[in-house]
């Protein structure tokens, strides 16, 4: 992947920044998301509070369904495929994804490796749960990331503690002093220019978006004033009582994610949140997946 | 010169905007909703991102009538991206219209999808070759005949400016080139002076 594509790369996500990212199954539901203001979609067969109801192995979309979605909607369109399947990565590429998110929601297809993303022209969006981890995948190659959170729970705790996870490891290494660097790059099992970016920036050198459990505009404005840049919400919307008005809450939430008079209104008659399930009763963690 | 911009804040590179601007010792303040249109200022940026998002968003928080307005009332502004779109009066393949106040006629997503974004060099009016990057862009097809053609790339119009109205398909702000923004300060400085909006 050429100096050039891999900017370019970034450039989209910089694009994103400020908007809300949401899973849609079907093109009708990505045309709701598009109209209720989503700066992009994630096409998947199953949004992950079913893939986590339904359990056995997930896996990339159906190449079909992606496409209806593609045309269904005029915002970019992003796509899973698992942790380590190049040969996924590959598919979606061919059929000229936006943005490809190597995703723990999917059943890992790689227990040690992640997808060398440097060897693809599409961008890749990884997740993590703190700094190191955000390090490694975008020493990968990822264009952009995004917190781990619990996907599927709408249970926003992990989400939380990932960002502020990575903000307080920013922080540190901003304060550091130049020759502590090295070992930091050590200790992060990343390579030192990284390190180095972020001491000399205080932030990653891609864009930061928070994922995992997002359900309400309080959920997202919580985000955002943690320092995520935007945010996806994957179930939190299409499990909800009225999805449209949910997404459209969300959108502006994240607008003006300090303005708590605004948010009040915004909060007010969404009908049901999606139930949710609190992150000790589950059994399946799908934010350990690949480090 | 002290001038004051304002840049549009509802979704987008927006912060990009502020820190070009910054490098030119300007200054400049967010828009996320109508009574940040109350602070006085001398031109106004519409940044790059969904311009289906910042249409939404524009309605909805009431700023799309007032920003119209000052559209027409001459205060200088400069869309990128998705705000060239926010600005065309037409959109040749999407039945959307927002802001149309200017008199050119764009394409979305014309170049395609992410795989079609591309970064090039060409020149911008008569102030030599500047470095311009496209992501997901739009480009113009059509102008009427007070627009101004600033900037093309293979014979596609990709930058133009009509009055107070200056747009274009790709993002000077994420290139360290400052001649787009020198020039729209320019604007900004020389033909209009400080308001206020009630």
């Amino acid at each position: 992947m050429s100096e050039n594509r891999y900017e370019l790369n970034k450039n989209l996500a910089q694009m994103l920044k400020g908007g809300v990212i949401m899973d849609v199954t079907t093109p009708e539901q990505a045309r709701i998301a598009e109209a209720a203001g989503a700066c992009a979609v994630m096409a998947l067969e199953r949004i992950p509070a079913d893939i986590r109801a339904a359990g056995g192995v997930s896996r990339m979309s159906d190449p079909k369904m992606i496409k209806g979605i593609q045309d269904a909607v005029s915002i970019p369109v992003m796509a899973k495929c698992r942790i380590g399947h190049f040969a996924e990565a590959q598919i979606l590429e061919a059929i000229e994804i936006d943005y490809i998110d190597e995703s723990e929601v999917l059943s890992p297809a790689d227990d040690k490796y992640h997808i060398d993303k440097t060897k693809f022209k599409v961008p890749f969006v990884c997740g993590a749960k703190d700094l190191g981890e955000a390090l490694r995948r975008i020493n990968e190659g990822a264009a952009m990331i995004r917190t781990k959170g619990e996907p599927g729970t709408g249970d926003v705790v992990q989400a939380v503690r990932h960002m502020r996870l990575m903000q307080a490891e920013i922080r540190r290494i901003g304060s550091a002093a130049e020759d502590e660097l090295f070992d930091i790059a050590k200790e992060l099992r990343v390579p030192y220019d990284l390190v180095q970016y972020v001491h000399e920036y205080k932030k990653l050198p891609v864009v930061n978006f928070a994922a995992g459990g997002v359900a309400t505009p309080a959920d997202a404005a919580l985000m955002i004033q943690l320092g995520a840049e935007g945010v996806f919400v994957g179930s939190g919307i299409f499990k909800s009582g009225n999805p449209e008005k949910r997404a459209a809450a969300i959108v502006k939430a994240v607008t003006n994610f300090t303005d708590a008079k605004l948010l009040a209104e915004l909060s007010e008659d969404l009908g049901e949140a999606m139930v949710g399930i609190n992150e000790h009763e589950i059994e399946l963690l799908m934010a350990q997946r690949g480090e | 010169m002290s001038v004051r911009i304002a840049v549009l804040a509802l979704q987008g590179a927006f912060i990009e905007h502020e820190k070009m601007l910054s490098k030119l010792g300007i200054a400049s303040f967010e828009i996320r909703q109508k009574k940040d249109l109350l602070h006085s200022f001398d031109g106004l940026i519409i940044p790059g991102g969904e311009s289906s998002v910042q249409g939404k968003l524009l309605k909805e928080l009431e700023l799309f009538e007032p920003i119209r307005k000052l559209i027409t009332e001459k205060v200088p502004i400069f869309g990128t991206c998705a705000g060239l779109l926010l600005l065309s009066k037409q959109i040749e393949n999407d039945g959307r219209v927002y802001l149309a106040t200017m008199d050119i006629t764009a394409v979305r997503n014309a170049y395609g999808r992410q795989l079609g974004s591309f970064y090039t060099a060409e020149s911008f009016g008569t102030m030599g070759k500047i470095p311009m990057t496209f992501i997901r862009a739009p480009y113009i097809k059509d102008v009427s005949d007070s627009v101004v053609i600033l900037a093309t790339v293979n014979s596609k119009i990709v930058a133009a400016r009509q009055g107070n109205q200056l747009v274009t398909a790709f993002h000077p702000e994420l290139n360290d080139d400052l001649t787009v923004h020198r020039y729209f300060i320019k604007i900004c400085g020389g033909e209009q002076l400080n308001r206020i909006i009630d």
